[in-house]
This record gives structure tokens, C-alpha cells and sequence, in this order.
């Protein structure tokens, strides 16, 4: 009774109180990382439309209220605005925190400038520049970067290198997943389509911890866009058509974002080209097809935030009919050949040889903010991968691939980033990766790279200290365990004679054995270690200076360890050794910048020393019952591999503007002190550009881009006996083609249209002359001539 | 909370993935290989028959393929020769003769040998009327030693000058036999 009694009474005073509107809101004002109070905040108050200020403790005070819904809009320099709903009731206290991280919410708006990481030696390939590549390939879009060059097979197949590494020696981090699909031959490219990145950075030291220890040649970052928290919905779409290949590429996305957060986007594109043409002929059978989507959803705000990402990429690449040869014969007829054997009419068709390749990536990352601490990320993430390569055959078999391998790979990395400190942050986080590749049965070929199971683990930590105003230190260290199991039939001899293996590794042999084969269960286990240690200190004038060292651990990949088989277009047996060890690596990196509008400049010498540096070499001759075939064997030798990037920004006047850069690399086989095989030449470009803002935006350029002949070759030519002509030929397979030079021409103006849309245009001309070349690092040189001249025209309309 | 139940979500349906993709057929994988084993060329001439045999059961790589040729050839005699190739790896060996056979437009088989006067006249044709050569015969002349190359091209030129090295396509079979007229 007493009880009932007293809440009448609470109720009526609380009545009479709240009808009195005498309550006081306190607010406290702190930031989130350290929690230290923001004096002189603005706190705007809606309800009542009037403003205070925060004290030189954060704190402030709102008097007279009534019970309610109080409304603030609270601002803050370097902070983002925040608006907050508060419940009065009663006399009232809060802690509001504000976060003065506006960068990682932005992203698009400061990309151009916005370095990953300080301390790292990074280029950027920005969303225009993207556009400009819509129709090609990342490693064409990324060629444009000093140091950055391409191993092509034939011109749609195209791998990124940086430093003259490729493959399984760079990182490509496609949407913070890192990509597995393009470590197992020179033919592998990444699936990746570039329409739906936001930019491309390109980070050359081995410096990039969170991502992998063995990022012996570098990193390659692939990344989305972010989007403000507003009610929109936008979108674009692109239309791009070629001359050359008579084909191009349609692209869309649209997005559609809320301020409460989310957001969501949607994104395909499909490009189909027919065969390519070199400046005297057509390359028969070099076409493409391309069906690329992507869809995210997600939901962003300072304090949590998730992302949903699934793509698939599904690319079918014709393979030049002439670059399918028997034996070491064709090849020499091939190349003294200066036409391709076959030469047809243009045709959309992709006939055999062609490659098809489906890849799922999906991920799940979910962040989170904890006052005082940091952020907590977490990212689950598969891939689905499913190669098959069809060659020439005969019979029931003519529509069976060669090569037919699915590879699954799924991880979970946490990862927590600490930045409570004032001038320190730190990254720490793990990783688990399963991976598991079938190599599918009914191609009635030995698989080039066997059944495998693998497993990694890895933990790392780096951190970041501003030591002054001017310079910053960056330091990291990470392990990886790997495992991998495998599971592959050695033909006998190999296995017992020619490598000896029955008695290195007796303990892999299953007993089994038929039809003169041997079954194995192969087992190895790595333990990587990867370290990198970074400055940059900025100095006036724009000057900034960076120095970078990583010392990074590769294992072999599957295909260094077991490749066992015949690539017909390049008429070579390709043989992985089981006592392939790691690779380590030790990268110096200096770069010297000057972010200047009238003159900048960026140079970078580096010098990378690769203990045990696997490579692929000839070693001999092989006689099958197609005649002979050059052996092509993985071998470990001790390398270097130095060099200078040297990049020009030179502002003419108010509209022209010059841009150069020059790459020099030299690499050295130092156990048979030969030059390195398949290292970039020296090449240079120029490009002088007209820039008119007020003139629909017109920009003009002209572009030029000399390669030089590569004098540095090891020499693994040889004779082979010819029984036709009864006498021994020469098998030129080393010489590199001559130096040649393109022109080019660009141009884009954007145009108002409809209310909201704007409307861009670009033509551009590539190969001006219609110069005939031919590249060194394209696998398929010794068969035909490069693309000749392609005229371009794109229309991207935004709205 | 709503992404703790998503992440669960998706972990559950990468096990299924993986679990599907756990077909792991290791022990008899792809052991059925699509090879060239054995190439036989056999030479008639009444009673007289002369077997050119070339074998490399374990195909590229592993032992090397041996020749094995059955006698001496006669000098100034017409031989009907006929071409046989086999993978023996499968039990019963697979004719693949046949396959190149019903493929005739996109094969040909070429014979040259380094002993001037022995000829080569191919007696079958595609369905284009341009030879094929399963089926031929050899004239020798003088007496002498040399060698004896078959070649097997696929998609060569058609019709040719009927030297494989004109013809283009991609080789096959190439094989060279040490032989000697008496």
C-alpha cells in the first residue's frame, strides 16, 4: 500500500515537473579514439534553434528543458558532423564522442592523394585513368605506372610485373581479398575486371604486411569506392567501340545510398572483341568474350559499418591459332616465319586453342569502433576459380580441355587497428586460409598441377609513429605457416631416375604404382618470416623523401613444386622440381618526390636481392613421338635485380602540361652470373597534354612510349636435328625482338546533358603509325606481330 | 548482431562449398591419358614384310621411345605400306588410325627418307580428294642406308607441295627410322 502510494506521488510529481520545463541537459564532447574533451565545439541546437558552445573541457549545458526529444548538430573542426537525438527526462547526461577521421569515410574525395600507407612507395591509377582501360586489361591499365610492365600471351592475356617480377611474387588485393588465380604459368592472368574499381594503387616495396609475407615484387590494391551517408541515387553508364577487333565493352553500375548509412550497388559489364589485327595481317582466332558483374551492399558509419561483395568474372580468350605447334620444328619454322602460319578473314569466332575461366569472389567484412582502443575488422572471404584451357585435338576428345582446374580458396582475416595513441597506430591481425585445387578428371592429359590441399596461417603486426610535424617511421613484422598437401602420379623413370626422388623423398610414396606410373602424397611445410621498415620525412619546398626496406618470404607455388606436362604454344615441357625451397627476398627502396603544380618529380632507385630466386629456364631436349620439345625446368639461383623509376610533372603554362618517365632495370642470375631471363627493357614515355576547364573540360594529349631492345639476355639457344631437311637447325628462342616506338593520341570533353547527367566523350588513336613490333615479354612473339592501329570512342554518361 | 548471423551464414555455406568440392577422385585420377604410343608402319611386298616400329609407352618424359625395324628393305621393289597408330596405354590399345581417318581433311601424313631414290606415293584421299596417307607405297632403288621421317601433321595446308614443312599445322607424330636397302 505504502508502495502504490509512493508511486502516485513520483507520478504526479514527475507531472508537474515536466509540465515546469526546468531541466538541464549536460553534455560532454570527447573524441573517440582518446577520449580527450573537444573544447569549443558548436552544438546547434534544432528544437530550439539556438547554439552554445562546448568549454574548454568539452563540456556544455542546455537549460529549461521539458521532457523530450532534444536535437543536436554538433560540430567540430576535422570532425564530422554529427547529429544526435537525445531523451530528456529529468535532469539529463550524455557523453557524445566525435571522431576526427573524415578521410576513411571520404575516400574518393582525397584518393588521388591518399597514400595506404606514408612510409610505402605507391602509385595510383585513378578512376578516370580506369575508364580509359575500361575495355582492356588491369595489367594494361597498370602498365601506364613507371616499373610496372606486362608478360603477355598474345594481347588480351595479360599479367602485371612490377620490378620484373609477376605472379605468384605480387600480391593483387581485388576489394581487400587477396586474388588467387594467376600464380600457376605465365598464361594465368589475373579475373579481374577493372570497371569495378574505384582505383588502382600499386605499391612497389614488399612492404605491405597485412596482405602476405611473400610480396617479393610488390602489391597491387584494387579498391571500391566508398559513399557519403545521403539519400541518393546515381549511376553511370559506358559505351566503348575499337576499330581494331571490332569490338568494345558496356558498362553500368548504379548505386543507391541513404543516410541512414547504407548503401547498395550494382555493376556489369560485357566486352567482346573479334580478332585483333597486327599492322600486315589478321590474328586469327585472338578474339574475346568477357561477362563481368559485381553487386555490393553495405552499411558505413563511423562507428560500425559492413560490406557484402560478390563478383563474377566469367572471361573466354581465343588463343592465336599459328601459336599452336607440334614440336621444336614448328617452332623454328614458326619463327623464321615472319607471317603467322595462319592467317584468316576477321571473325568473331574463338576457336581452339582458347581459354575459359569462371571466378566467384565473395566477401563479408564487418568493422566495428571500440572508445579508446580502435577498430575491430573482421573479413570472411571465398573464391571460386575454374580454369580450363583447350588446345588442338583430335577425335572425341577435340571439345575436352587440356587443362581443367578448380581451385577453392577461403579465409578469415581479424584485424585490429589501434589508434587511441596521438602520434602512434598500430595494425595487428591474423589470417586463416584453406585452399584446395582439383585438377578435374576426363582431360586424358596428366594434370599440369595436381590435386593439393593447403593451409596457411598467418599473424602480424605494424605500427606507425609520427616522430615530428615532418617525419614519420613505420615498422612491421609478420609469420606465416603453410602447408600443402598433394597428391600426384610421377610417371616411374621421372620418379626413380631422372630426378631421383625415390630416395630424397621415399616417405612420399603411397606403394601404389600402374600402367609405369608411381602415385606420391607430397607434403611440405613452410614457415615465412616478412619484415619491413619504413621513413619519410617531408621537407619545404614539396620536397618528401622515402625509404623503404622489406624483407619478404616467398614458398613455391603448386606449379614450381609439381608442373609436369606440355604447353603447346610454346612447344615446351614444363617440369617443377619437389626440391624447390623458399625464395627470400631483401628490398631497398628510396624514392625522392617533389609534389609541385609547375615542376614535380618522383625518383626511385631500388635494389632487390633474391636468395634462391626460382626461375624457368630451358635445360635440353626431350624426344617425344611428336619429335623433339625443348624441357623447360624450375631452377633456384641467387639473383639481384636493380633499377631506377624516374617520373616528370612539368607545367608548361595554364592549359599544357608534360609529363615523362623513364624505368631502367637490370637483372642479374648471380650462381651463373648471366642476366636474368624475362626482365623488362629499358622504356621511356612522353606525353605532352592541353587542359581547358572552361572549354567542356577538353583535354588533348599526345603520348609516346619507346621500349628498347633487351641486350641483357641469357642465351639458352640451341641446334635440334631436322629429319626432313637431314640436317641440324638453329632454335632462336632467346633473342629479343628490336626497340620500337608508339605514338598515341587522346582526347575527352564533358558535356551538360539532361538535368542532371553530364555527358563525357573520349576518342583516342593508339599505334598512330601502325608500327609493326613485337615484345619480348609476350610469350607469343616468336609467332606473330603486336596489335597495329586501333581507333577508340567512348561515351560515359553520368546521372 | 545482423552481421554476426551473416558472417555464420557464410561460413556455413563455404562449408558446403567445400564439402561438394571434396570429390577427390586421387586414385585413379586422369589416369586414362590421350596418347600417341606406338606408331607402326608396315611394308608388303608378298611374303615380304617389313615392320618400322616406333614405341614410348610411358609418353613425354619418363624412358625415351625405342625404333625397332623388323629387316633390310630390297632395292628396286614396290612395298604397299600401311600406318597404324595405337595407345596402348588403354587395354585394348585404341586405334588411333581411325581417328585420323574420319578427321582425313585435317590431317596428312608425310614420308620422306635421306636415300635419294626411294619414293613415296599416297594411295588413299580425304573426303576433299587430297591425300591423306594412311595408305601408300614405297618404291626403292639402288641399294644404300639412310633414314626413313614420318610426319603426322594436324590442320596442315590442303592441298600442298607435299613437303611437311610447307604444309604448316602442328606436328603430331614425327618419327625417324635408320633403314637400309640391300
Amino acid at each position: 500500500m505504502k508502495h502504490y502510494l509512493l508511486i502516485v506521488v513520483l507520478c504526479f510529481l514527475n507531472i508537474t515537473h515536466a509540465q515546469d520545463c526546468t531541466y538541464t541537459f549536460l553534455g560532454e564532447i570527447k573524441d573517440f579514439h582518446d577520449g580527450t574533451p573537444l573544447a569549443g565545439a558548436t552544438i546547434h541546437i534544432e528544437t530550439l534553434n539556438s547554439y552554445t558552445t562546448a568549454d574548454i573541457n568539452g563540456k556544455f549545458s542546455v537549460k529549461n528543458l521539458c521532457n523530450g526529444t532534444l536535437v543536436l548538430v554538433i560540430s567540430h573542426v576535422g570532425c564530422e558532423t554529427k547529429r544526435v537525438e537525445i531523451d530528456i527526462n529529468g535532469n539529463t547526461y550524455k557523453e557524445i564522442n566525435m571522431e576526427h577521421h573524415l578521410e576513411e569515410l571520404n575516400e574518393v574525395v582525397v584518393a588521388a592523394n591518399t597514400k595506404l600507407d606514408n612510409t610505402a612507395i605507391q602509385q595510383t591509377v585513378s578512376k578516370t585513368q580506369i575508364e580509359t582501360y575500361t575495355d582492356k586489361s588491369l595489367g594494361d591499365a597498370l602498365n601506364t605506372i613507371s616499373g610496372v610492365s606486362s608478360l603477355n600471351t598474345g594481347n588480351s592475356i595479360v599479367k602485371p610485373m612490377i620490378h620484373g617480377l609477376h605472379s605468384s611474387r605480387l600480391l593483387i588485393v581485388n576489394n581487400n581479398v587477396r586474388l588467387f588465380d594467376q600464380e600457376w604459368g605465365d598464361e594465368h592472368a589475373p579475373n579481374i575486371d577493372i570497371n569495378t574499381s574505384n582505383s588502382l594503387e600499386v605499391i612497389k616495396g614488399a612492404n605491405t604486411l597485412k596482405y602476405g609475407s611473400d610480396a617479393i615484387g610488390g602489391l597491387i590494391l584494387i579498391k571500391p569506392k566508398k559513399y557519403a551517408a545521403i539519400d541518393s541515387l546515381f549511376g553511370s553508364s559506358m559505351v566503348s567501340f575499337n576499330t581494331n577487333g571490332l569490338g568494345g565493352n558496356v558498362n553500368s553500375e548504379i548505386i543507391k545510398t541513404y543516410k541512414s548509412g547504407y548503401y547498395a550497388k550494382l555493376q556489369a559489364s560485357y566486352k567482346q572483341f573479334g580478332d585483333f589485327k597486327a599492322p600486315h595481317y589478321y590474328l586469327t582466332n585472338t578474339g574475346l568474350r568477357n561477362l563481368n558483374a559485381s553487386m555490393s551492399i553495405g552499411y558505413n558509419s563511423f562507428e560500425k559499418g559492413f560490406n557484402a561483395y560478390y563478383s563474377i568474372v566469367n572471361n573466354e580468350f581465343a588463343i592465336l591459332k599459328s601459336s599452336h605447334i607440334g614440336n621444336v620444328n614448328d617452332l623454328v619454322t614458326a619463327i623464321n616465319n615472319k607471317e603467322p602460319r595462319v592467317v584468316e578473314d576477321f571473325s568473331y569466332n574463338i576457336s581452339y586453342p582458347k581459354q575459359s575461366i569462371l571466378h566467384h569472389l565473395g566477401k563479408i567484412e564487418a568493422y566495428k569502433r571500440f572508445k579508446k582502443l580502435g577498430k575491430l575488422s573482421l573479413q570472411y572471404d571465398f573464391q571460386i576459380n575454374r580454369r580450363k584451357e583447350y588446345d588442338l585435338r583430335r577425335g572425341d576428345l577435340a571439345d575436352t580441355p587440356v587443362i581443367d582446374l578448380r581451385l577453392f580458396t577461403t579465409s578469415l582475416q581479424p584485424n585490429l587497428q589501434i589508434d587511441v595513441f596521438d602520434n602512434l597506430e598500430i595494425n595487428t591481425g591474423f589470417l586463416l586460409r584453406f585452399q584446395q585445387n582439383d585438377a578435374i578428371s576426363g582431360t586424358g592429359v596428366s594434370p599440369l598441377i595436381p590435386d593439393f590441399e593447403k593451409y596457411d596461417a598467418g599473424i602480424y603486426a605494424t605500427a606507425n609513429y609520427n616522430l615530428n610535424l615532418f617525419s614519420e617511421i613505420s615498422a612491421g613484422l609478420r609469420y606465416d605457416f603453410s602447408r600443402i598437401e598433394a597428391t600426384k602420379w610421377y610417371n616411374t623413370t621421372d620418379w626413380e631416375d631422372t630426378y631421383n626422388y625415390d630416395e630424397l623423398f621415399p616417405e612420399f610414396e603411397s606403394g601404389t604404382t600402374d600402367n609405369s606410373e608411381t602415385l606420391t602424397y607430397p607434403e611440405f611445410s613452410f614457415h615465412n618470416f616478412s619484415a619491413n621498415l619504413g621513413y619519410n620525412r617531408h621537407f619545404s619546398n614539396d620536397f618528401e623523401l622515402f625509404f623503404n626496406y622489406g624483407l619478404a618470404s616467398r614458398m613455391p607455388n603448386p606449379s614450381e613444386l609439381f608442373s609436369d606436362g606440355l604447353h603447346h604454344s610454346a612447344a615446351r615441357i614444363e617440369t617443377g622440381k619437389l626440391t624447390i625451397g623458399k625464395e627470400i627476398a631483401n628490398k631497398f627502396m628510396l624514392s625522392l618526390e617533389r609534389n609541385n603544380q609547375k615542376f614535380g618529380f618522383t625518383i626511385s632507385p631500388y635494389f632487390n636481392y633474391i636468395n634462391d630466386y626460382v626461375q624457368l629456364i630451358p635445360v635440353g631436349i626431350t624426344t617425344t613421338v611428336r619429335g623433339a620439345f625443348p624441357v623447360w625446368e624450375y631452377n633456384q639461383v641467387n639473383a639481384i635485380i636493380f633499377g631506377v623509376d624516374i617520373d616528370i610533372d612539368k607545367k608548361i603554362n595554364n592549359t599544357l602540361n608534360y609529363q615523362g618517365s623513364i624505368s631502367l632495370l637490370q637483372g642479374d642470375n648471380l650462381t651463373n652470373d648471366i642476366p636474368l631471363i624475362h626482365m623488362p627493357s629499358t622504356n621511356f614515355t612522353n606525353s605532352i597534354s592541353y587542359y581547358n576547364k572552361d572549354l567542356n573540360q577538353l583535354s588533348i594529349s599526345l603520348n609516346h612510349k619507346t621500349v628498347l631492345q633487351q641486350n641483357r639476355y641469357p642465351d639458352y639457344n640451341f641446334n635440334t636435328y631436322d629429319a626432313t631437311i637431314n640436317d641440324y637447325v638453329y632454335v632462336d628462342i632467346s633473342s629479343p625482338p628490336s626497340a620500337y616506338s608508339l605514338f598515341g593520341f587522346n582526347s575527352t570533353a564533358s558535356f551538360k546533358a539532361f538535368k542532371k547527367g553530364t555527358l563525357k566523350l573520349e576518342f583516342n588513336i593508339e599505334n598512330i603509325f601502325n608500327t609493326s613490333y613485337r615484345e619480348y615479354l609476350n610469350r607469343l612473339r616468336y609467332f606473330a606481330d603486336e596489335l597495329g592501329r586501333n581507333f577508340n570512342l567512348k561515351i560515359k554518361i553520368n546521372y | 548482431m545482423k552481421t554476426i548471423k551473416l558472417l555464420a551464414l557464410f561460413f556455413v555455406s563455404s562449408l558446403v562449398f567445400v564439402s561438394c568440392s571434396s570429390d577427390d577422385d586421387h586414385d585413379d585420377h586422369d589416369h586414362e591419358k590421350e596418347l600417341i604410343t606406338t606408331v607402326t608402319y608396315t611394308l608388303t611386298n608378298g611374303d615380304d614384310v617389313v615392320t618400322l616400329k616406333f614405341e614410348d609407352l610411358d609418353g613425354e618424359g619418363g624412358t625415351d621411345g625405342t625404333y625397332t625395324v623388323s629387316g633390310n628393305l630390297s632395292a628396286n621393289t614396290t612395298y604397299t605400306g600401311s600406318i597404324e597408330l595405337l595407345n596402348a596405354t588403354e587395354n585394348p590399345a585404341e586405334d588411333i588410325t581411325e581417328e585420323v581417318e574420319e578427321e582425313g581433311d585435317e590431317h596428312e601424313f608425310f614420308y620422306t627418307s635421306t636415300i635419294s631414290d626411294i619414293t613415296f606415293t599416297k594411295t588413299d584421299t580425304d573426303e576433299d580428294g587430297n591425300p591423306i596417307g594412311i595408305e601408300t607405297t614405297l618404291t626403292t632403288g639402288d641399294a644404300g642406308t639412310g633414314s626413313l621421317t614420318i610426319i603426322l601433321k594436324h590442320e596442315p595446308t590442303k592441298p600442298n607441295d607435299g613437303t611437311s614443312t610447307s604444309a604448316g599445322g602442328s606436328t603430331d607424330v614425327s618419327v625417324t627410322f635408320s633403314i637400309e636397302v640391300e
